[in-house]
């Protein structure tokens, strides 16, 4: 469905040149839930407005729905659905007139406009407002308007750019849960940007981690977690010498990445928790060490990211922030 | 035929509001209004021919330059809304659909010509109490050369908008650095004639189209089809038109986010 190979895109900035993606190669299969991840200023937005042909690659290739990006945008416009970070609607305008107004764009009748528009304001719970301007609605009822705009012409790709930033946690799951409905009915594939860990980790089959204009890490999520960050085993000793027996075992244990102590406490950060902590306690018993108490703190992506660049993503999010000039980079 | 429907589906868009709230036409009227309410009584008779003081009706000299006023005001701020869309992301919305760039373009003006021409016979509707006479030819042919006049500054305008996407003060400066000059070297307000202005003055007011623009119609108005003026005018509005769409046209091409 998306092919791309070297896509770049930069731009000058306070008299400097900003890569803002650097040498995007990417694959992915029709059908797909696909989520960017990475902080503020990575590239996920500029990546997502190449492919959606709002801005054209600096260099490298990208096609589209079977369609160039850059000799065949129209094409392209016509398979895709998308939802930008801003206002899809216009403030002044109707909810139902901007609808039937976007499925006309697609060229869809008034009338067929008018059908779908009626079904995704049902299934957004967005029902009886079809008369009211779009500027009086409350931000949830705006971005579940703007979803709609995005969906009212059953794309079969659907780009979804930072899709509930601003939301509350009950709409979220709500926007995710049509989103997906649709994904799951029609087979549309979804590629979605986010910083929200838990979004691409509970909703994205497939996690493209971005930092710095690269794709640092490919994968699904639990592969993410498992290969790449790992688990944290906490374990409490009866006194410091069974703590330091334990530090020692757990260093010549392949796949554990660190070990520390404190006082009693053992904490060690591995990868394939689920099965190293039971094969853990039976080495400490076979050796005479008690644990008297274990528990297992699962990885999140933001572990990915760490274990990747040395920073959290929230780390990275405030430093990149202030200093982010280039549009939607 | 992919063009006139899509061009059809950007005017509606931009026309639903309009419909729905037609005050906001009162608005831009305002200017003009305020012109032909507060500054007209105060003219001596003109001869629409050329400005002259005498024993002319100063309604017939002066209504012409209004809606030239009317056609500047109304459709130099076209942008606006543009750069609106631009910052709140709707814009970004209509690019990623199929519709013809082009077509958003000429729906756009089109409403500004729809609301421009309504606008214009209000006005006229306001005059007919007065000794202003209404030729319904010349009044016709006038309309037509401020349709033309309209969609020339408004695509400008658009024009502007795209290219001040990341600095929206600039659009707001140039807008107001051409607007009045434009308005006062027309001579709408008072006639600027050789004989009596300063050198300088009369030579920036014959670079200016909006100057021919200005007395096209008020020839156009008294009736007077045969006159250079006329023509030049008819030259000076499609000059603008075509600048204006083909750059517009081209900056709508060419948009990105």
């Amino acid at each position: 469905m998306i092919h791309t190979r070297g896509l770049t895109r930069s731009f000058r900035a306070g008299g400097e040149t900003v890569e803002a993606v650097r040498g995007l190669d990417l694959d992915i299969e029709a059908g797909s839930v696909v989520a960017f991840l990475g902080p503020n200023g990575a590239g996920k937005t500029t990546s997502l407005r190449m492919l959606t042909t709002l801005l054209p690659p600096t260099s490298g290739t990208a096609e589209v729905a079977g369609h160039d990006v850059l000799t065949d945008p129209s094409e392209v416009r016509h398979r895709i659905g998308y939802l930008g970070q801003g206002n899809s609607a216009g403030s002044n305008f109707r909810v139902g007139d901007e609808l039937i107004t976007q499925g006309r764009a697609y060229g869809l009748s008034r009338a067929e406009s008018r059908t779908r528009a009626e079904r995704l304001l049902t299934a957004l719970q967005l029902e009886g407002l079809t008369k009211r301007t779009v500027g009086t609605l409350s931000g949830g009822q705006r971005r579940r308007l703007d979803i709609a705009m995005a969906l009212v012409h059953e794309p079969e790709l659907l780009f979804l750019d930072e899709p509930t930033t601003g939301l509350d946690p009950h709409s979220r799951v709500g926007i995710w849960e049509h989103v997906l409905r649709l994904q799951r009915e029609f087979g549309t594939t979804i590629v979605f940007t986010t910083h929200y860990l838990e979004e691409a980790d509970r909703w994205a089959r497939r996690v493209m981690v971005v930092d710095q204009g690269r794709v640092i890490a490919d994968d699904s999520p639990e592969n993410l977690k498992a290969d790449l960050a790992g688990g944290r085993i906490t374990l409490g000793t009866a006194d410091r010498a069974d703590a330091e027996r334990a530090v020692e075992l757990a260093r010549a244990l392949p796949t554990v990445h660190e070990v520390t102590a404190d006082g009693t406490e053992v904490r060690i950060r591995t990868l394939h928790e689920d099965s190293q902590l039971p094969l853990l306690l039976r080495h400490l018993d076979a050796i005479g060490v008690r644990a008297v108490t274990a528990s297992l703190t699962r990885p999140t992506l933001d572990d990915v990211f760490l274990s990747l660049t040395g920073r959290t993503l929230r780390e990275s999010a405030d430093a990149t922030a202030p200093t982010t000039t280039h549009p939607g980079a | 035929m992919k063009v006139l429907n899509d061009t059809r589906t950007a005017f509606a868009r931009e026309l639903g509001p309009e419909l729905r709230q037609p005050v906001g036409l009162l608005f831009t009227m305002l200017l003009p209004f305020l012109f032909l309410a507060l500054f007209a009584p105060l003219l001596p008779g003109m001869s629409p021919a050329g400005g002259d003081t005498g024993a002319g009706s100063r309604w017939q000299w002066f209504a012409p330059g209004m809606l030239v006023l009317l056609a500047l005001s109304a459709t130099a701020g076209a942008g606006a809304s543009l750069l609106n869309e631009m910052s709140s992301g709707t814009f970004e919305r209509m690019l990623v659909t199929p519709l013809n760039r082009a077509a958003m373009l000429v729906g756009r003006a089109l409403k500004e010509v729809v609301i421009l021409v309504t606008q214009a016979l209000l006005i006229l509707a306001l005059l007919l109490p007065t000794d202003f006479r209404l030729r319904p030819l010349g009044a016709l042919a006038g309309l037509a050369l401020l349709t033309v006049f309209g969609i020339g500054i408004g695509t400008l305008s658009f024009t502007l908008a795209l290219h001040s996407r990341k600095q929206q003060t600039l659009f707001y400066g140039v807008q107001q650095m051409i607007f009045f000059p434009l308005l006062l070297l027309s001579g709408v307000l008072l006639p600027i004639i050789q004989t009596s202005a300063p050198t300088w003055l009369y030579v920036l007011s014959r670079i200016n189209p909006a100057t021919y623009v200005v007395e096209a119609e008020r020839a156009l108005f008294d009736g007077r089809f045969a006159e250079t003026n006329v023509l030049y005018g008819i030259l000076a509005a499609m000059a603008i038109a075509v600048l204006g769409v083909v750059a517009g046209i081209r900056g709508m091409r060419n948009a990105s986010v």
